[in-house]
């Protein structure tokens, strides 16, 4: 089946080469082509198609060709110009994404550095720059001089664009060119020794169409490109290449992982349990869990200020608490808009609480919030409460307070 | 090829002796005054004409490996730049009396005190540091003497077996090339805090020195050929590829310096951040964000635009700020071990820079009155000449 399709594509494409002209053309003519020999025969008829003060012509070589800049006298192109203004706007634009990403919309400090700070911010500004560049780049030259929206010229399909394209040197000089006259460029074309000269008419379509660009079959050709690129990557990535691990991320280690099965122990569990009888050290299980807040009314703060346990508090309390909390205990953190709003911890509420109420939240949680049992320590739990204590008097500080930190 | 052989004006041989000699007169005042600052400062001169004397030597050696055309005709510049190599190999004869001054690691005391460096103590000690600065040199040495008669003997035979010779000959060098630099970089530079280190130390020197070599090339050509002293069939676009060059050099240094401090400045480890804050002492913040600057964007800018690679003027002016530039970077690198509190730039320091110029300049000037400026035997001068640049 395969081979039978394999045979009709070429042969199609066979076919599609072999025609000359597929569409007719119309009467309406595009210019004169001459095709020369040699490369020095193409250099010297462009310098004279441009010292006779042709504007529009162009010149078609089967490879680039050095010096035929200067021989058509070209002016140095615009495209760096629209490269360097998109460069500067893409690397604004990575920078002012970086900022906005890590300092305003989703604040997270990480390994204890501020929120933005340039050099982690360089490489994705150098990436952005760059990326813009290269597409105005590219996109600039499509449209400046491929002149894009139009993808179909009148030379192609034609006998000139074949041997240009192979062996052969052309040149064409436009019929719109305001020098233009027949007699006039043939006589030039034969004077720098072209073999042969070609009448180039438009195609019916080129005159009707102006932008083929937006042309249902090339359209639908560019979407069935697309669907079929996205449904090969999908089926390599996804199936052909699923069980291929080029790195494994350190998944697979000698060591045993919890919650997993070890032939060493007699019991097969690869996690060992404690002692019958014994409690972790800071591990005492805790009483009231579970329970509802009014019964623990009882327990009281077992730590005495200090300076150090408030400064402990408050480093524990911005490490845990003010993703959500606030550094205040506002109820104003960095998690607002993706977490529920907590209360503030200096309503009514929280301010006649004991510090017993207030462990028990941090211990067994309340409602949405979790439970810290598990990453907060017993000390550090009661330290965070002198330090929430110390918030709610800084809120309410009475006279007497100020003249005693003086 | 119509190349006549002209000798360079008496000018050239005048500035290049007065900045010697004065350069001479300042650094033996310099000795005098501060014998450690003198020697710090002649640390910083010998750097940098390590960069340009080996990183010639570099040029050359690639454009034989890479079979490159447009260099061809510029090739004898960087040859005769390559002779400060001899040079070099008496110029480091007094740092080896200057080390105690320099290198706080060749005292006892500090050895015997810091577990640190005993661990170090294996490479880093004075025996071994001079035998690699000897084995060193005897490679240089020897390929800068192989390439150049090479290159001088195929202007009479026209031999393109040389050629083909020194191809192989640059394709050890190459990889011999990274080794010794990168070991010049770390003995010298990066020893002067021995506690210090960074993987990309070696690579931040060579991506200097190259960005130097090719800025030292593009000013003696562009001034040759514009005062008719190379070739009349060569025109401003032979230019372009030192401009771009250069250009990429640039582009090639920020890379590293911003990838070394980054790493540094992300992974905060107090044994490379102390190196960083050294730099971020009282002036030495605005010194070290100048280098940003000055080395940096500066010239990006000025030489990013296509047409400003084949500008003569604008190239040679270029060249200079380059080559102040590199001076900069150097300074960065060695001179806040010894300017602890903020950098100092006085008569000495002036003095050795003029030294350096001088050297360069006097013996260019002696390698330029016996040998053709233009290799005249080699069979890629034509292509070379031909160049086009579109
Ligand atoms: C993930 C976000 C989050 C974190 C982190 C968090 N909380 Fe909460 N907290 C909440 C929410 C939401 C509530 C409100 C729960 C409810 O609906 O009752 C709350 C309620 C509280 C209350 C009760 C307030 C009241 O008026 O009922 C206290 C006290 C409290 N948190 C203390 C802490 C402390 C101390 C920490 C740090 C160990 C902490 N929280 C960490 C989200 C959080």
């Amino acid at each position: 089946m395969v081979s039978i399709m394999i045979k009709k594509l070429i042969n199609f494409v066979k076919e599609y080469d072999s025609k000359d002209d597929r569409e007719p053309r119309s009467k309406k003519l595009f210019g004169l082509a001459a095709l020369y020999n040699t490369p020095n025969e193409i250099i010297t008829a462009a310098a004279d198609v441009a010292g006779k003060g042709y504007e529009k012509f162009d010149v078609y070589t089967p490879y680039p060709m050095h010096g035929m800049d200067d021989a058509m006298g070209m002016k140095s192109s615009k495209v760096g110009y629209v490269s360097f203004a998109l460069g500067l706007t893409g690397m604004c634009l990575a920078l002012l994404m970086i900022w906005w990403m890590s300092s305003v919309n989703y604040q997270n400090i990480i390994g204890g550095k501020p929120f933005f700070s340039l050099p982690p911010a360089i490489p994705i500004t150098f990436e952005g720059t760059v990326l813009l560049t290269g597409i105005a780049t590219v996109f600039g030259m499509l449209i400046l001089f491929n002149q894009l929206p139009k993808i179909n010229s009148p030379l192609n399909d034609t006998d000139f664009m074949k041997r240009v394209s192979s062996d052969k040197f052309g040149v064409v000089i436009k019929a719109d060119d305001e020098k233009f006259s027949d007699s006039e460029v043939r006589k030039l074309f034969l004077s720098g020794g072209a073999f042969e000269i070609q009448e180039i008419y438009y195609r019916e379509t080129n005159l009707g169409i102006k932008t083929p660009i937006f042309d249902g079959k090339f359209i639908s050709i560019i979407f069935a490109t697309a669907i079929l690129t996205a449904i090969i990557t999908y089926i390599t990535l996804n199936i052909v290449l699923y069980d291929v691990v080029p790195f494994d991320w350190m998944w697979k280690q000698a060591k045993i992982n919890s919650q997993s099965k070890s032939d060493f122990f007699p019991n097969k569990a690869g996690m060992r349990e404690p002692v019958n009888g014994t409690v972790a050290r800071g591990f005492l299980p805790y009483e009231y869990k579970g329970m509802p807040d009014s019964s623990v009314k009882l327990l009281s703060n077992p730590l005495a200020v200090s300076r150090k346990v408030l400064e402990r508090g408050q480093e524990r309390f911005n490490i845990y608490c003010s993703p959500c909390h606030g550094y205040f205990g506002e109820g104003d953190g960095r998690m607002k808009d993706q977490f529920p709003k907590p209360p503030s911890l200096h309503n009514q509420k929280v301010l006649n609480w004991s510090d017993g109420n207030i462990y028990h939240v941090i211990t067994n949680g309340q409602n949405v919030m979790p439970s810290y049992a598990e990453q907060v320590s017993v000390d550090d739990r009661w330290a965070i409460i002198h330090y929430i204590r110390t918030l709610q008097r800084s809120k309410n500080a009475s006279d007497e307070d100020l003249t005693k930190a003086k | 090829m119509d190349y006549k052989k002209k000798p360079l004006p008496p000018v050239v041989g005048k500035a290049g002796f007065g900045l010697l000699g004065i350069g001479l007169v300042l650094m033996i005042l310099a000795f005098a005054v501060n014998t450690q600052r003198a020697f710090f400062d002649y640390l910083w001169m010998y750097m940098f004409l390590v960069s340009i004397g080996v990183g010639s030597l570099a040029l050359v050696a690639l454009e034989y490996l890479v079979g490159a055309t447009w260099s061809t005709p510029f090739r004898r510049i960087s040859e005769f730049l390559a002779s400060i190599i001899p040079v070099l190999a008496i110029l480091v004869i007094p740092l080896f009396f200057g080390m105690h001054d320099l290198f706080h690691w060749t005292h006892p005391e500090t050895l015997q005190n810091d577990p640190l460096l005993q661990s170090k103590a294996s490479y880093l000690n004075v025996n071994f540091f001079i035998v690699r600065v000897a084995i060193i040199f005897v490679i240089w040495l020897a390929f800068y003497f192989l390439f150049i008669r090479n290159s001088q003997k195929q202007d009479v035979t026209k031999d393109p077996a040389l050629t083909r010779q020194s191809i192989k000959l640059s394709a050890i060098f190459a990889i011999l090339f990274i080794v010794t630099i990168s070991v010049t970089a770390i003995d010298w530079m990066m020893s002067l805090e021995y506690h210090w280190y960074s993987t990309m130390f070696g690579v931040y020197y060579f991506a200097g020195t190259l960005y130097v070599s090719f800025a030292v090339a593009a000013f003696f050509a562009v001034k040759l050929n514009e005062n008719g002293y190379l070739s009349e069939r060569l025109s401003n676009n032979h230019y372009y590829s030192f401009g771009a060059f250069m250009f990429a050099f640039n582009i090639f240094w920020a890379y590293i310096a911003f990838s070394q401090y980054m790493l540094i400045w992300y992974a905060d480890i107090p044994e490379e951040t102390f190196w960083i804050i050294m730099r971020m002492k009282g002036s030495w913040a605005y010194f070290s964000i100048g280098l940003v600057f000055v080395h940096f964007i500066i010239p990006f800018l000025i030489l990013l635009p296509r047409s400003s690679k084949v500008r003569p003027g604008l190239l040679t002016k270029m060249a200079v700020w380059f080559v102040l530039a590199h001076f900069y970077d150097l300074y960065w690198l060695i001179m806040p071990t010894y300017f602890k509190d903020g950098f100092v730039f006085g008569w000495s320091e002036l003095g050795f820079m003029m030294f350096a110029i001088g050297l360069i300049i006097t013996v260019f000037r002696i390698r330029a009155a016996k040998t053709n400026l233009v290799p005249v035997g080699d069979p890629k001068l034509e292509s070379g000449l031909n160049f086009h640049l579109n």
